[in-house]
């Protein structure tokens, strides 16, 4: 009698439902090789230790040209949307209950000793504001003259509208107005104090029925250079004044007070500046500060939260030696062939190792990155540091980020374990590719600038701007540079281009392990 | 002539009998354990093509470095010198798996047991390995090098750093320049030094890769993170790659958290450290 016993086969290749083995085999795999689960657990727990390493203090910083002012730079204003802001500037106000304008003609804007506007900042401001109070950080809208890029109307410290182009001269005066109805606030500039046009209107929510309105002026410090060398960045340069020249200058509406108060707004440098303040001569108004009134930017005050994960690359070393080694490993002592014969479909192999290491990878990293970020903010305050203030939707973009960072990056040492099947090869390679370009790049200043955004935009570390919190403002002239906290890329398109490898490398590897004899 | 004989004999009797049971001077076991390392390095095929790659990484990216690097107005704060020889940070990694490959491939493979059946005395075998890879790493460095210097010389001058400037072309008749130069090829036999004490101890390639290149990578990172200066300076004195690399500079010699010397001094402790880990590791532990 002969028995026909169908030999169980394997799952067949095609259909859902043969990956779960799989899956489940590589996840047998994964967690019962304890260097690879110690190794993980190491790569969580490193971002914190680093984060906890910072026990920086902070004790002032130099001001432009000027001493160490101790507590300076540790904390800074919060504007109305929630940022960190400078609010520094000289204000000559009156107040102004309910709706009302304020209008002024600008004749010219200079620095004090008889220099023109070409010794002042592009960006240097001086016309007519009306804000919430005289508490730096509180809501505002003004029409402004800039020395480099005309009238403007900004509000709460991030707005930011074209007027008029042109410099102002007293052949070219500039009339500026705003009028307030209700919390809506419209700015207008003629050229001739007849013919107005309107640069914008904003609402400023929650413009307290007597609102403060006059004629301001104020500058970065002219020449402030930062130096970056091996010791860190320092900046340096002179503290330097601006004066907008004023006539015509009407309030209408109902003001309390009929005297015009002059009033040093912030705490920065610029309320130890000797000469800003105002005269008033007749009908002619001069209006002499230093300062500014815009959104901080990185690099200058403050900590953004991104600033505890450091220790991210750290981790990520870990992460692609566990990752490399979870394929490169079964190369060296053959296992590979034993997997293969239990589940021919290779390609299915590969996914079900990233699928594994990917999720791991993101655990270990989301642990690791929400612990470094809420204990080392935490620990960065208690030190009296300023942390510049971050949206809960960011703080999450943030972590999630970086764990995603991190799964990307493990799925990508993974496709490469496939493609070189050498461990240290696949390990040297990517650190290679992804952490000696923040090196040069970033940590040392030893590439020029172009050089330096070229590699943060084509090699992996590319990713890393995903956890960039800190905004650039068009209107704000600062060093954007990869050391202060900016990447050439945006978050998302930066993250994209290390998707992009890793998809390539899991593509390639998926083609040469089904072509070459395993 | 009677010596002749003795040594005639002596030869002839060592070849009837297992070489590790003949007594040898340690003179000559350690050439022989040269010998067989060199000989198992010079038949690995990756070795020729890594040496190459420290070579042509060393000075192609100071080709790259060089092209990119601007200087109009003459005033900038760049180091020609260190500009040059920016290639040394990439082909250190190249120098470091040559240097793991040498012991960990021998674990991977299992060949350390018969290794150590052949000479037993394991400080020697790590001696003889180190021997081998620090010479390598020297000559490929030395061409790497040298050829970085090169272009340097021939690129440099057209991109802002002229003679009138005061940036003399670079050469090496120059002291600084020959320092750094010297010292980079230096810094490269010390890399391969630290790489092969790592690998003795950890063993596994991939993991003495990421330790390796790590606490080079790693510590700059952090150092510019770090606000507090003092803290800073510290790192940097005491971290292998900021500490080595202070031998390539040759302008601001002051604002250096250490000496150029006392730098790559800095970075030979830690390899000396890591040799003597391992080869502690290496007499204590099971192959």
């Amino acid at each position: 009698m002969t028995v026909t016993r169908t030999i169980p086969r394997s799952p067949t290749p095609a259909g859902p439902a043969g990956f779960a083995p799989v899956l489940r085999a590589e996840w047998a795999k994964f967690r019962t090789v304890r260097g690879w689960v110690i190794g993980m657990i190491i790569a969580a727990l490193v971002t914190v230790g680093i984060a906890l390493l910072d026990h920086s203090e902070c004790g002032g910083q130099p001001t432009p040209g000027g001493p160490v002012i101790v507590g300076y730079g540790c904390s800074a204003p919060i504007g109305p949307g929630g940022e960190a802001v400078t609010d520094s500037f000289y204000f000559a106000h009156r107040p102004l209950a309910g709706d009302g304008s304020v209008t002024a003609r600008m004749t010219a804007l200079t620095r004090p000793g008889g220099m023109g506007p070409a010794h002042l900042q592009p960006w240097s401001k001086a016309g007519i504001i009306i804000k919430a109070s005289t508490r730096p950080g509180s809501a505002y809208a003004a029409v402004l003259v800039t020395p480099g890029h005309g009238v403007r109307m900004q509000d709460d410290y991030t707005g930011d509208i074209a007027g008029r182009p042109g410099a102002v001269s007293p052949a070219a005066p500039r009339w500026l107005r705003l009028t307030r109805s209700g919390d809506t606030i419209t700015g207008y500039d003629s050229a001739d104090g007849r013919h107005w046009t309107t640069v914008g209107t904003v609402r400023l929510a929650g413009l307290p029925a007597t609102a403060q309105a006059g004629l301001f002026a104020t500058t970065p410090g002219t020449s402030t250079s930062t130096s970056q060398s091996i010791t860190g960045s320092s900046a340096s340069g002179a503290l330097t004044l601006a004066t907008g020249h004023f006539d015509h200058v009407t309030l209408s509406g109902n003001s309390p007070s009929q005297r015009w108060a002059g009033t040093q707004i912030g705490s920065g440098p610029g309320s130890k500046a000797p000469g800003a303040g105002f005269h008033q001569a007749g009908g002619t108004f001069t209006v002499t500060g230093t300062g500014d009134i815009a959104p901080d930017v990185g690099g200058q005050v403050g900590t953004p939260i991104e600033g505890t994960l450091t220790g991210v690359f750290a981790t990520l070393i870990a992460v692609i030696v566990v990752a490399a080694l979870f394929i490169t490993a079964e190369y060296r002592r053959g296992l590979i062939r034993v997997t293969f014969a239990a589940s021919p479909a290779r390609g299915r192999v590969l996914a079900a190792k990233a699928v594994v290491i990917g999720a791991v990878t993101f655990a270990a990293g989301l642990a690791g990155g929400a612990a470094a970020v809420g204990l080392g903010t935490a620990l960065l305050r208690s030190n009296g540091n300023f942390i510049l203030p971050a949206s809960a939707l960011t703080e999450v973009r943030v972590v999630a980020g970086t764990a995603a960072l991190l799964a990307v990056t493990a799925i990508l040492a993974l496709a490469l374990g496939g493609i070189l099947r050498h461990g240290a090869a696949t390990v040297t390679t990517l650190i290679v590719a992804i952490v000696l370009p923040y090196v040069l790049a970033v940590a040392l200043p030893v590439l020029p600038v172009g050089a330096a955004d070229w590699l943060l935009r084509v090699t992996p570390v590319a990713g890393f701007s995903i956890q960039q919190t800190v905004q650039r403002y068009p209107q704000v002239a600062a060093s954007y540079t990869p050391r202060n906290g900016y990447y050439p890329l945006p978050p998302l398109a930066g993250f994209a281009v290390l998707c992009a490898w890793a998809a390539l490398a899991l593509a390639i590897a998926a083609v040469l392990l089904r072509r070459r004899d395993a | 002539m009677r010596a002749l004989l003795a040594l005639r004999l002596r030869r002839a009797w060592t070849r009837l009998l297992p070489s590790s049971l003949v007594p040898r001077s340690s003179v000559q076991s350690a050439a022989r354990a040269f010998g067989a390392e060199w000989t198992k390095l010079r038949t690995v095929p990756g070795t020729g093509w890594l040496l190459l790659g420290v070579a042509a990484l060393t000075a192609g990216l100071g080709v790259l470095a060089d092209a990119a690097t601007r200087c109009p107005a003459g005033v900038c704060h760049l180091d020609p010198a260190k500009t040059s020889l920016i290639g040394v940070d990439l082909s250190q990694a190249v120098v470091a798996i040559l240097a793991v490959l040498v012991i960990s491939d021998e674990y991977g493979t299992g060949l350390i047991r018969v290794t150590l059946t052949a000479m037993p005395r394991r400080t020697t075998v790590l001696a003889a390995k180190a021997v081998t890879v620090t010479g390598l790493t020297l000559l490929a460095g030395a061409v790497g090098v040298a050829g970085s210097v090169l272009a340097g010389r021939l690129i440099l001058p057209g991109h802002g750093f002229a003679f009138g400037h005061g940036y003399p072309p670079l050469s090496l008749a120059d002291g600084p320049v020959l320092r750094a130069a010297a010292g980079s090829v230096l810094y490269l036999a010390l890399i391969a030094l630290l790489s092969l004490g790592v690998g003795t101890a950890v063993r596994d390639a991939a993991a003495a890769m990421g330790i390796v290149l790590g606490l080079l990578y790693l510590v700059p990172i952090i150092a510019s993170t770090v606000t507090d200066p003092g803290w800073h300076r510290h790192l940097e004195q005491l971290a292998p790659m900021t500490a080595g690399l202070t031998i390539q500079d040759t302008i601001g010699l002051r604002g250096l958290a250490i000496s150029p010397w006392a730098g790559l001094g800095v970075l030979a402790a830690w390899a000396a450290g890591a040799l003597l880990l391992g080869g502690l590791l290496l007499r204590l532990r099971d192959a």
